[in-house]
């Protein structure tokens, strides 16, 4: 699965003086928000097997895990995988609390999806601790481009008004996945990995506490969020 | 009649995996508990707080001309009518309600609910099922079930849309309400060969109209089906919760994206026989096997798992309870259906909210599913009270993979699950072509595979509803039968209850009644020869 994916090298070499041995594996959460049907299990499903299939609405939320390597530290993704549905909504905090990573997706043929994903920006700002989490606003089934009802330059300015990272993916094609799940994680690395306690070590029992210590953040910058 | 309807409901409820009837003090604190409790199959009538409930079953015969199918021929022209009943049930719903205690969730859930009202219209047109109402082929479906809110909103139909369906749904309620109004339930309706059956569980009403020579009670039991299936994506909690801040709520909104599961349990009720007995069946297993598989599952336990159960496609494996803790056949029923409706299981680890509304209509329990190998069958489902308990489900399955790897049993575990379950030639009786056999006490039930002349749906379906049939009358309300013999053109039949099994067989038409009940003395013999192969026989706890 992890040899799918090219190893990238350079990356975030300026932190090999840190105090951590060279290869080391660290934990990163990452959860996936956004409408019932935009692609989330698909984009996951992609990330983790690099497969597509058409699924049955998540029930609930997937868990799944991919292995991303970097040129001095390997990622271990803990890929949250929310369902769209509303039912379920009481219960999405719960995965996206503590998570270094969030996409939000949207399906770039279904304008409602959109608006639906800066719904679920304004829920995540409420819990959102500055320099904890990266967001990056993904527009899926970009394969459907004719039926397309929001532009690219859309997604695009929203995103750099809020200060969130933009990439249109295709799941069911594959186009810009890699891509982004190897940006994250170069993007997850150098923000937050290089903070004390920012990713915790990944052992062969993982601990259950996923809480992460808010600290000072010297990268805050790329990775702010809001106004 | 009263007294038969206990008897009725009781006997219906009577092939539980354990009874369990915890739930009263939870129910009497439902704001109308008249309705919620009396119309509860099982509960003891002294339930019943509608003493103006009378002494029988109504039943409006529309027999006149005129009148046939009424219903849904005409429904425009009931359209001054449905107005009046939307006020009408308005009124009913209102009066009798008492405000409860919210819950800071529920609040949150019903403030979110009207931020996001038109994303969710958008969801439920995604649905691949619009046919159109007024078609010939519409009405002419076997059987149509439909769930409509108190105010007469339109929460699911069977076939075509909801929204098409809006002003014949408002009909329906207003034969609820005005039946109501004078101090009555409608129970059913019998016209031209067609069956509409009411139940009415505050906050919703289903109904279901069947063109099939089902009974009365088969259908409600359908219908209870259904209501639980509702429950357990939402729980009654939240149900009541949400029609006592907004009479007019569009449930649909909430049970968007899962209409598949209620679509899927339908399907089943014409399919599996386990939910027309009230069983399920269990994977054919060598008990040492088994014994290896549940120790295992057993000693993979954690502080706030309630329930561990290993299934292989729609038959049981194993299951693993806390002490005292028991699983109702109906809510077993309901996992197998999520698990087996949903395909979003097999790209990871689950993790889902579920109400086991037999267990307890008020909360969710939480459930970690999850297959043991990608392209396997066998799917663990691990039910936590705790809804942060993921990595500690995620544990517990890790200890169970080690456990049962080491050993030999998984190996006899995945030939099982290859194997077809087995052939009733296997029985030794020539003319014998299947049967369905239920242990009471454990609420299993046993039958081979289907023979070679019931290979197809239709033909499955059929035998299935000469079965429940038979059952249909061995259980009857007020003239419950011991045996009952049929002979038929395509197949002769027979059927027995007794206090520890209830047996259903199928025959070719070429046998006599002397041989078919030669018969059963045979099978009862194999089957308590194989009976530790066939059933689980010493259930464990954690």
């Amino acid at each position: 699965m992890g040899e799918s994916l090219p190893r990238v090298h350079g990356g975030a070499q300026q932190h090999s003086d840190t105090l951590r041995r060279p290869v080391h594996t660290l934990r990163v959460k990452m959860v996936l928000l956004g409408s019932s049907g935009v692609g989330k299990s698909s984009l996951a499903l992609r990330f983790s097997k690099d497969e597509f299939r058409s699924t049955s609405p998540t029930v609930g939320c997937a868990y799944l895990t991919q292995v991303v390597h970097l040129s001095n530290a390997t990622l271990r993704f803990e890929i949250w995988d929310t369902a769209g549905q509303e039912k379920y909504h009481s219960v999405t905090p719960l995965y996206y609390r503590g998570a270094h990573v969030a996409l939000l997706v949207y399906d770039i043929t279904q304008r409602e999806t959109f608006v639906r994903a800066q719904v679920w920006l304004k829920e995540l700002e409420k819990q959102y601790i500055p320099g904890s989490t990266v967001i990056w606003l993904v527009g899926n089934k970009g394969d459907l481009a004719h039926d397309r009802q929001v532009p690219l330059e859309e997604g695009e300015s929203l995103a750099s008004n809020k200060g969130l990272y933009f990439i249109e993916t295709s799941a069911l094609s594959g186009e810009q996945v890699n891509e982004l799940l190897q940006s994250v994680a170069h993007r997850v690395f150098e923000c937050i990995g290089a903070q004390q306690g920012g990713l915790t070590e990944w052992q062969e029992t993982p601990t259950v506490d996923l809480r992460h210590k808010d600290s000072f953040n010297l990268f805050a910058s790329c990775c702010k969020v809001g106004p | 009649m009263e007294g038969e309807a206990q008897k009725a409901t009781a006997s219906w409820e009577s092939g539980t995996l354990a009874p369990v009837d915890r739930l009263r003090s939870v129910r009497a604190d439902s704001p109308i508990p008249g309705l919620v409790e009396g119309t509860e199959p099982g509960r003891s009538l002294s339930h019943y707080q509608w003493d103006y409930i009378t002494d029988c079953a109504l039943i409006l015969k529309t027999a006149g001309a005129g009148q046939k199918s009424a219903m849904f021929i005409h429904a425009h022209s009931f359209e001054d009518l449905t107005a009046e009943a939307e006020e009408e049930a308005l009124r009913t719903v209102d009066s009798g309600r008492s405000e409860e205690q919210h819950e800071e969730g529920l609040k949150a859930l019903v403030a979110e609910q009207n931020i996001d009202e038109q994303h969710s219209n958008d969801l439920s047109d995604s649905r691949t099922k619009e046919e159109d109402v007024s078609s010939e082929a519409w009405r002419s479906h076997k059987k149509h079930v439909f769930v409509l809110s108190e105010a007469g909103k339109p929460i699911y139909t069977r076939y075509g849309t909801e929204e098409a369906l809006s002003s014949t749904m408002g009909v329906m309620m207003a034969l609820v309400s005005f039946v109501e109004a004078e101090k009555n339930i409608i129970r059913s309706i019998h016209a031209d060969g067609c069956k509409v059956v009411f139940l009415t569980k505050s906050p919703l009403v289903l109904v279901g109209v069947s063109r099939t020579c089902q009974s009365d009670k088969e259908m409600l039991r359908e219908l209870q089906y259904i209501y639980y299936q509702i429950v357990s994506l939402l729980t009654l909690t939240q149900l009541n919760h949400i029609f006592q801040h907004k009479q007019n709520y569009d449930l649909r909104r909430l049970l968007a994206g899962s209409e598949y599961l209620t679509d899927n349990l339908l399907i089943r009720l014409e399919r599996d026989p386990g939910l027309l007995l009230s069983a399920v069946t269990c994977l054919p297993l060598a008990s040492s096997s088994r014994d290896v598989v549940s120790s295992s599952l057993q000693a993979a336990k954690s502080k706030n798992l309630v329930f561990s159960i290993l299934l292989a496609g729609d038959r049981l494996v194993t299951l693993v309870r806390k002490k005292d803790q028991f699983l109702h056949h109906i809510d077993l029923h309901l996992v197998f259906n999520l698990v087996g409706s949903s395909s979003s299981f097999r790209e990871g680890e689950g993790w889902t909210p579920i109400c086991l509304p037999k267990f307890n209509t008020a909360g969710f329990f939480h459930a970690h599913i999850s297959y043991l190998e990608p392209a396997s069958q066998l799917c663990l489902i691990l039910v936590s009270t705790d809804r942060e308990d993921f990595f500690n489900m995620s544990d517990c399955k890790q200890k169970f993979m080690e456990r049962l790897s080491k050993r030999s049993a998984y190996q006899a575990l995945k030939e099982a699950v290859k194997c077809p379950s087995y052939s009733v030639a296997q029985v030794g009786i020539p003319e014998l072509r299947h049967f369905l056999y239920k242990s009471k006490s454990s609420g299993l039930y046993t039958s081979p595979e289907f023979p070679m002349v019931y290979q197809s749906d239709e033909e499955q379906e059929r035998l299935l509803s000469l079965y429940q049939e038979l059952h249909s009358c061995l259980h009857h309300p007020t003239r419950p039968l011991r045996y009952y013999y049929r002979c038929r053109e395509t197949e002769n039949l027979l059927a027995q209850v007794t206090s520890g099994f209830e047996l259903y067989l199928c025959f070719s038409p070429l046998v006599t009644k002397a041989s078919a009940f030669a018969a059963v003395n045979k099978l009862l013999k194999w089957i308590r020869k194989e009976e530790d192969r066939l059933f689980i026989l010493s259930p464990l706890t954690y």
